[in-house]
């Protein structure tokens, strides 16, 4: 049995990482699940949330914000739109930004605009989220 | 025979554009350098995507209710060509070379009986197409008011050819940009974007499961509705990286090439200007020696 997993995160513009590490767990759309080595292929959508990349002692949590996950023999594979790691979100500027797009919403004059304003609150809340888990 | 200050005039004027052109090349150079790194970083997730891509779509394509991006409309009647040019011009015969490709490929469709449309993305093409194909063009996207290409750009652009899509103003959608092949060649290319089974088929490495099948989560149906919209717009993304690459490595050629030629140029007018300032000289000496041989 492989002692590491293979570890890919990926954005459209860069890959952001690449290794090998212990254990990933990962927010699917129907609930978290963690990957180990030799995990069965899989693959699922990810709702925005923090994933926790284990290796040693050491945990990384990073946001994930419209993603897939895809586990084969090689490894997992994320496909990010957005990843930003945890420990570089500022909580209060964090907070500014979601009062900044709640506003947004009841000034939004097109429906486009709502969307728009809509779709950034849904991310700020789950970016606070996962900076308070 | 102009005179002399009329050369000197003349080689002044070629010297400052030689500058420029020189500073241009440098520019195109370092320009080309983060191109190329842009593109570079953005093919691993392009790969990425296309194998995973590659394993639904053989698992789903059979299925009756697959999404028409897919398999497509099921008629092959109207055909959009989104057309992907620079925004500057000054770069060679890099738009040319994408308009004529753009062109053979409306004449053959044409010969083919099929109605056409075309997107333009990028200032140039646009200019060129509208003279030769001006009804047919039904949206053109400029790119000059952003600064670098990132995931966003490509997003507005794959929304819009959704829209159209969806509305069904379209059955087929090729993609023309141009093809990086090294930093002196770069090679125009018309790709199949919609549906995207058939440039899925063409080609992709597939990840050996050995013998073992997915599980999916919600189910691969919705995974893939997902998943496929993201796929236009990481095509568009990396064939819109590549264009800038492209566009760069040419102008670059281009630039060094009116370097060169200045350089030319100005030596030519110099052997003129020495030539006509020696004939001077002789013309004077003549006059005086016989001069004074009259007196």
């Amino acid at each position: 049995m492989a002692d590491k997993l293979h570890f890919d995160l990926v954005s459209p513009e860069r890959r952001l990482f690449a290794g090998d590490v212990d254990q990933v767990v990962v927010p699917g759309e129907e609930g978290d699940f963690g990957v180990l080595p030799e995990h069965a292929p899989f693959m699922s959508v990810i709702r925005p949330g923090a994933i926790t990349v284990m290796n040693g002692n050491e945990t990384e949590k990073t946001f994930i914000h419209g993603g897939f996950a895809e586990v084969t023999p090689a490894g997992l594979t994320i496909l990010a739109e957005e990843a930003i790691p945890l420990s570089e979100i500022d909580a209060d500027k964090l907070a500014q930004d979601l009062a900044d797009a709640r506003e947004d919403i009841s000034a939004a004059k097109s429906d486009e605009e709502r969307e728009h304003a809509e779709a950034l609150v849904v991310k700020f809340e789950a970016m606070q989220a996962a900076l308070a888990a | 025979m102009a005179s002399l200050k009329d050369l000197k005039t003349r080689i002044d004027s070629v010297k400052s554009t030689q500058k420029i052109t020189k500073a241009m090349q440098m520019v195109a150079a370092a320009k080309l350098r983060r191109a190329q790194e842009a593109a570079e970083s953005a093919r691993p997730y392009a790969e990425r995507m296309g194998s995973v891509m590659a394993n639904l779509s053989t698992t789903m394509s059979g299925t009756p209710g697959a999404s028409p991006l897919l398999v497509g409309t099921g008629a092959d009647d109207t055909r959009l060509l989104v057309v992907m040019t620079a925004d500057r011009g000054l770069c060679g015969g890099f738009n040319t070379n994408i308009v004529k490709k753009a062109r053979e490929r409306v004449q053959a469709l044409k010969a083919e009986g099929k109605s056409i449309k075309i997107m333009c993305v990028g200032k140039k093409g646009a200019e060129q197409l509208k003279r030769l194909f001006g009804p047919y063009i039904v949206d053109s996207i400029e790119l000059s008011g952003e600064k670098t290409i990132t995931g966003s750009t490509a997003i507005m652009i794959g929304d819009k050819i959704r829209h159209m899509f969806e509305a069904g103003e379209f059955d087929t959608c090729e993609l023309i940009s141009s093809e990086f092949v090294s930093v002196i060649s770069q090679k125009p290319r018309a790709k199949v974007l919609i549906p995207a089974k058939d440039a899925i088929d063409e080609g992709v490495e597939r990840p050996d499961l050995a013998g073992a099948v997915y599980d999916a989560e919600p189910d691969e149906e919705s995974i893939l509705n997902v998943l496929l919209p993201r796929y236009v717009d990481t095509v568009i993304l990396s064939s819109l990286l590549e264009n800038v690459a492209g566009e760069m490595g040419s102008k670059m050629a281009a630039m060094d090439n009116a370097t060169r030629n200045a350089g030319e140029l100005i030596d030519k007018l110099n052997i003129i200007y020495n030539r006509t300032r020696q004939a001077q000289i002789t013309t004077e000496l003549t006059e005086i020696i016989s001069g004074a041989e009259a007196l």
